[in-house]
């Protein structure tokens, strides 16, 4: 039987949840629709589809808790209180952006919200996440990190000797493999010879879960358990949050490696109308309410799309800078 | 003044910054508990232990990358890789994190970090134990590397490379280890990056060295001089920053030049500096700049044919005579 929600967290909590997927959701949209028009080049990963698992986990964890990510990064950045403008703008290249431009959309970082980054080499963000927990430990300040990552991550080497780091050394890590079943267009099937990416943990001794990565509420619940168990216990634990993005690797992938029947079982559990219909179910928001959070999302997506084609391209100058201190 | 080896001016670098600020963290394959593979961590952990100075599993790419996450959460930490042969298994994390996070993240972070791995040939150890990489890293821009020669340059340069606030690869050269030199007891004795050394004074030829070739090009000069042939050789200390200037000005004087470099000749860092110089002083060169490098093969295992595969300075006075024979 499921939860009711209100078990979970208070109503207004519950409504911000439903705002973060949709506009994770909208900006996402309104980047394919600038990267048809050219204003968005590069490679563009997007990640319709697994909303629930940023918004879930963000919320989990606490406000200066480290949050390190791979390429499909825009939501969690947002969702983190990154500002829809600036995202919008380094994806543009414009000096406005988050990174001034030098980063794009594979390399957003806001360290004043402790968003340590997305990185673009597969699994390389797995030690640098160690290395932060370590300062933390070392420190002694009360943060976790929380290091998230694809299923194409788990057979890299990096996946294996951080794993074994973070136990050995007992480094507060969350690791968070967000399995979407695809590596590019390698079903996790064809690539891993134990595809149910958790039970790899016992190998290094550190427990970890499953959870539905299409229900915002089971990520939340799943994340802040396994949070506060880092936290108390100063070791690494694990959550694989199972998931299927919408669209395919990049937007140079038109994903036809996967069935069109698959696709559909998943859509029918998008989450963010799955979520919608709890809150209407169980009173927690009204119909209109939930249209004038859409309206709202997609005006600021609209307003962080012309903030960033009108600001400035970076200057020449800022070629040189900002490579060496 | 104390007289100490270039492993001892290392040790005591660690000891004096570790001592000096408590965000210094050691760690790397065997440097706590056994102290290193070649001692330069010797007595860190009965001084400062166990949460400072640690033990890692074997895994090179994750040390670099453990302590490119330290840094960016306010550390200082000072990575061992047990030798330069095993960066090749953690070019990812030095390349595309380390040389790269402060960038591409619009300079919003900075890695105050050191890797320090030993290195050269020379102790037959074979072609996966002997190998000179440093122009793999001088290739790649957002790197500081330092490369000492002397005890006192290994000391001077490892403090300034700990409180330096961008990444440094910290190279230090295996047949080194044990040789002696004067080296300042002051702990606040620093040798800036940047600043190559002009190490002897001459007038005919220029000899552009780094690390243990500074070393035999002294020899080198030594031989030389009584042919009446005066060497002027300068030590570049730092590969990024190159000291392009020091170079050039030496050679604007001499005219001449032989540039000394233990990689592979191949691509190598010389082939970058014959370049610079070719092109600050085509005017006043009165022959081409000669290189002396490592032979392009990987290296072999027996003694008699390995000591022909590194530049001697046999090599680089033959060179220095070309040069001279050559010139208008």
């Amino acid at each position: 039987m499921e939860t009711k929600l209100r078990a979970v967290l208070p109503d207004h909590e519950l409504v911000k949840l439903y705002e973060q997927m949709v506009i994770g959701r909208e900006f996402e949209e309104a980047c394919a629709e600038q990267y048809t028009k050219g204003h968005i080049t590069g490679f563009l990963h997007l990640y319709s589809g697994q909303e629930a698992v940023a918004v879930g986990a963000t919320a989990g964890l606490h406000k200066d808790d480290y949050i390190l990510s791979a390429y499909r990064e825009h939501a969690q950045a947002i969702v983190r209180g990154a500002e829809p403008k600036r995202v919008m703008a380094e994806l543009f290249g414009k000096a406005t952006g988050l990174c001034k431009g030098k980063g794009g959309s594979m390399h957003l970082f806001a360290p004043e919200l402790s968003f340590m980054g997305g990185y673009a080499i597969v699994g390389g963000q797995l030690p640098v996440a160690c290395g932060l927990a370590f300062s933390a430990k070392y420190r002694q300040e009360d943060r976790i990190t929380a290091c998230f990552f694809g299923d194409g991550a788990v057979n890299q080497g990096t996946f294996h000797e951080s794993l074994n780091w973070a136990r050995l050394w007992e480094l507060p890590v969350l690791f968070v493999c967000e399995n979407n079943f695809y590596g590019i267009g390698t079903e996790v099937h064809r690539s891993s010879a134990l595809p149910t990416v958790h039970k790899r943990t016992c190998g290094y001794d550190i427990p970890s879960e499953k959870v539905d990565g299409m229900d915002v509420v089971a990520v939340f619940k799943a994340v802040k358990y396994a949070a506060e168990k880092v936290r108390e216990s100063g070791r690494p634990y694990f959550i694989e949050a199972t998931t299927y993005r919408f669209r395919g690797h990049s937007m140079a992938d038109p994903a036809k490696y996967r069935s069109a029947a698959e696709h559909e079982i998943w859509k029918s559990r998008d989450p963010i109308p799955a979520f919608a219909r709890r809150l209407l179910d169980e009173g927690i928001a009204a119909e209109e309410e939930l249209e004038a959070i859409r309206k709202r999302c997609t005006a600021t997506v609209q307003d962080a799309v012309t903030f960033a084609e009108e600001s400035p391209w970076p200057e020449d100058r800022q070629i040189w800078e900002d490579i060496y201190v | 003044m104390s007289e100490l080896t270039y492993r001892d001016a290392l040790n005591l670098a660690l000891k004096e910054e570790m001592r000096r600020d408590p965000s210094v963290v050691v760690f790397g394959e065997d440097v706590a508990l056994y102290e290193g593979s070649f001692k330069v961590t010797r007595g860190l952990l009965a001084e400062f232990g166990e949460e400072r100075v640690k033990d890692t599993p074997i895994s090179e790419n994750t040390i670099v990358g453990v302590a490119v996450g330290a840094a960016m959460g306010g550390l200082r930490p000072v990575a061992e890789l047990m030798t330069v042969n095993f960066a090749l298994l953690a070019m990812d994390q030095i390349v595309n994190h380390m040389a790269k996070v402060r960038s591409m993240f619009g300079g919003q972070t900075h890695l105050p970090m050191v890797v320090r791995m030993p290195g050269g040939g020379g102790s037959q150890l074979g072609a996966q134990h002997s190998q000179s990489l440093e122009s793999y890293f001088m290739h790649c821009p957002g790197l500081r590397i330092a490369y000492p020669a002397t005890p006192a340059d290994a000391k001077g340069l490892l403090k300034t490379a700990i409180r330096d606030p961008n990444p440094v690869i910290f190279l230090e050269h295996e047949l080194l280890y044990n040789s002696k030199g004067e080296v300042p007891d002051d702990p606040e004795f620093l040798v800036p990056f940047g600043k190559a050394n002009v190490v002897r004074e001459g007038s005919d030829v220029t000899v552009v060295a780094y690390a243990r070739m500074t070393v035999l090009a002294l020899q080198a000069a030594t031989e030389l001089a009584k042919e009446g042939i005066s060497c002027e050789v300068i030590d570049l200390r730092t590969l990024n920053p190159l000291d392009v200037e020091t170079f050039v000005a030496s050679v604007r004087k001499t005219g001449r030049a032989v540039v000394v470099e233990e990689c592979w000749r191949t691509a190598g860092l010389g082939g970058d500096l014959a370049h610079r110089i070719h092109e600050a002083c085509f005017d006043t060169l009165r022959a081409p700049v000669r290189r002396v490098a490592g032979l392009d093969v990987p290296m072999p295992y027996s003694r008699e044919i390995e000591k022909l595969c590194i530049p001697r300075v046999e090599t680089i006075a033959a060179a220095v005579r070309d040069v001279l024979a050559a010139s208008v």
